[in-house]
């Protein structure tokens, strides 16, 4: 199901003026690729939002106001928090004292806000769990902070889990797992399509042959029984780290067919190219016609179907570890979050464990508008 | 035709074999082997069992010998319809999958079949009608279809029917079918169950086709031979019809042999966010107790079946589509 829709340019050409078309016939193929990509909205949108998506996976600890293993037995199953903007007509953000009691038929914690114990939520407060700024920088300043409290006790904005950890801070450290391993992922199945796509295209004969067999073999087996087998055989006492890894290398290892067949499709067309005929009759090597002459014009085409690529991964990724055989607590990434939420039950009791699907929804909408900006962008000169 | 044919017999048969050390591997990949998870299972449970057996055994399984002629006795084994023994169940694999693996099928079926019905009259409508109310619906659930993995579109589906309506939507039979022996009120039954599952796991690859069929349909509309058929009076449902539609097809027989394969990998996850009888929880169960014998059958026999399906719908497509038909003459 990799086949993708030729996108459509259905907007009427524009007409250039003089001064425009003069610009455009020096402007260098970056210019002209970047040219085509503003004036495709959605995908400055989608640009801009999986900017900010990675902007949060770098500032993940200063986003977050509560250590995301920190648990709190007397806040379990807290709904989300609302913010009160206004005090009194002045603005100044806060939220209610909560008192949480078990209900005695049906055990469950009810928690009811107290609106005469009014917490005032600060922002970039110092103070609260201490980190690493971009692993180097030693800092305590996050985003969220309250006063006069401890934020464990007090500040819960998308609620807490069964064992009371907040949601929110777990979702942004969830976000910088998820979104991690899909870039790393990528990069190897990059690695995997390009060196195997060049080799088919560039030589083609028997090798071709047996490498497009492969792909299209490896296409038509179902892949999830494929990866939870896999999974599944991870040692049970290997470290977060060595799962993270081993479970990078298991998506990347059956995702790398898309990427190669682009790679050897964008090789078979410009072989026959005048340019490259140009070259050789000039006398240039091999690998200079592959990297100065054949590489920078498919490149483009490249970077769009790696960004295509990405949220594959992260579905990949949320979905294994949604069902327990990818990354494990105390790991968090979206899949590890969800797996809560499994249950009809679970749902019915806290409906709001659901909100960790928002971010994957999301991320997936804008890479994928992205990567469709960037395709149409990739080929300046069509149409 | 017939060198056509040939191909894609050979490249099904070379795949199922992909798929079965692709299962043995799999079996083989946890540490130890059958026989230490046996005597773990044993000693658990009170029993002894001295060395000299487990050798005895060992050898009487062929567990001494090199990987190679294991695969090949597996091989043989499976061949015979003798899949082993899980260890979980203590019973015989075969018994344990029992109706589920059909019942996946007829999922992935279903949902394959949905996505053609639903893909095609779409796709069409929101080309000729472009930019219409329609069209952006289309669109819209293009999107959604994109974005949302089939397992998440499951728990909110669940959600929203039990907020909603207090039912429970999960599951391919009512509770007074899901034991009973199989007759026309169960048929009938899980064709009332069908459509949801079906619907769920069929959006993604419905959005796709959406967008493949209404692009190749735009492409094609603006051709000079469209203009001339309606310029020679022809009516216009006859104009789409009989020469553009037919040529935009083209891609849908690109893609669905990808489809089948896609679908059930889908149905998988999303059997176990709606409890459907199928093979998906059935699987992770016998992954995470490490049962492999089950494990690995359920991927073999999957995998075989997604092979077979994929050949029918090439030889469907065949009979279809002329210029597949000549391929071969060329």
């Amino acid at each position: 199901m990799a086949e993708r829709a030729p996108v459509l340019r259905e907007e009427p050409e524009e007409t250039i003026p003089v001064t425009a078309e003069e610009r455009i016939s020096v402007a260098t193929q970056w210019q002209l690729m970047w040219w085509r990509f503003r004036r495709h909205r959605l995908a400055m949108v989608g640009t801009i939002v999986v900017l900010l998506f990675y902007l949060a996976v770098l500032l993940a600890d200063f986003l977050a106001y509560v250590e995301p293993t920190a648990s709190e037995a007397q806040r379990s199953l807290l709904p989300p928090q609302r913010i009160h903007w206004f005090d009194e007509g002045r603005l100044s953000p806060h939220v209610y004292g909560l008192t949480g009691r078990r209900d005695p038929v049906t055990l469950k914690r009810v928690y009811t806000p107290d609106p005469g114990k009014r917490i005032r939520v600060r922002f970039f407060v110092r103070g609260g769990f201490e980190y690493q700024l971009l692993g180097i920088i030693p800092s305590t300043l996050h985003l969220l902070g309250v006063e006069g409290a401890s934020p464990e006790e007090t500040l819960f904005l998308l609620g807490t889990d069964e064992q009371g950890r907040d949601l929110w801070s777990r979702l942004m450290y969830g976000t910088r797992t998820s979104l991690t391993i899909g870039l790393a992922g990528v990069g190897l199945s990059l690695v995997l399509g390009v060196v195997l796509g060049g080799i088919s295209g560039l030589y083609g004969g028997v090798v071709d042959t047996v490498i497009q067999r492969v792909i299209e073999i490896l296409r038509s087996i179902p892949t999830i029984p494929l990866w939870m087998g896999l999974a599944a055989a991870l040692p049970n006492d290997w470290t977060v780290m060595q799962v993270y890894l081993a479970i990078t290398i298991i998506i990347s290892l059956i995702g790398w067919t898309e990427l190669a067949r682009v790679v050897r499709g964008r090789f078979l067309s410009l072989r026959e190219e005048d340019f490259v005929m140009a070259a050789e009759l000039s006398g240039c090597g091999q690998t200079r016609i592959i990297f100065t002459h054949l590489v920078p014009s498919f490149l483009s085409h490249i970077i769009a179907a790696t960004t295509l690529a990405i949220p594959v991964m992260i579905i990949s990724e949320t979905s294994l570890s949604f069902l327990g055989l990818g990354l494990r607590p105390p790991a968090i990434s979206w899949g590890v979050l969800l797996q809560q939420a499994q249950t009809i039950q679970a749902l019915a009791i806290s409906p709001w464990l659901l909100i960790s699907a928002v971010p994957v929804i999301i991320v997936i909408l804008a890479l994928n508008f992205m990567g469709d900006g960037l395709r149409d962008a990739a080929d300046p000169y069509g149409h | 035709m017939l060198a056509y044919l040939i191909r894609r017999a050979i490249l099904a048969v070379l795949t199922i074999w992909a798929v079965s050390l692709l299962s043995f591997i799999i079996i083989q990949l946890p540490p130890g082997d059958y026989l230490t998870a046996y005597i773990a299972q044993m000693s658990a449970s009170g029993g002894f069992i001295s060395q000299e057996e487990v050798d005895a055994l060992r050898h009487e399984y062929g567990l001494d010998r090199p990987l190679s002629v294991q695969y090949l006795r597996w091989m043989r084994m499976v061949l015979r319809g003798n899949f082993g023994v899980s260890l979980e169940w203590s019973r015989p694999v075969s018994e344990v999958i029992g109706d589920r693996l059909w019942l996946t099928m007829v999922v992935s079926v279903a949902a394959v079949v949905l996505t053609w019905a639903l893909a095609l009259p779409i796709g069409i409508y929101s080309a000729v009608r472009q930019y219409s109310l329609g069209d952006y619906l289309a669109t819209l659930v293009g999107f959604v279809g994109l974005a949302v993995p089939s397992f998440l579109l499951a728990l909110v589906l669940m959600y929203l029917g039990f907020t909603l309506f207090n039912a429970n939507i999960g599951g391919l039979f009512s509770d007074e079918f899901a034991q009973a022996p199989w007759s026309w009120a169960k048929a009938w039954d899980l064709m009332k169950h069908l459509p949801l599952p079906a619907l769920i796991l069929g959006l993604a690859g419905t959005a796709q086709l959406i967008r493949i069929m209404r692009a190749n349909l735009l492409d094609e509309l603006r051709k000079p031979y469209v203009v001339t058929a309606r310029a020679r009076g022809l009516p216009e449902m006859r104009v789409i019809l009989k020469y553009p539609v037919r040529v935009a097809l083209n891609p849908f027989a690109s893609t669905v042999g990808y489809l089948l394969p896609y679908v059930v990998s889908g149905s998988i996850i999303v059997s176990l966010v709606l409890s459907l009888p199928t093979v998906g929880p059935l699987l992770l169960k016998a992954l995470v107790a490490q049962d492999m014998f089950l494990a690995g059958t359920i991927v073999l026999l999957l995998g075989v079946l997604t092979v077979i399906g994929t050949f029918l719908s090439d030889l469907l497509l065949m009979w279809i589509d002329p210029r597949i038909r000549l391929e071969g003459r060329k």
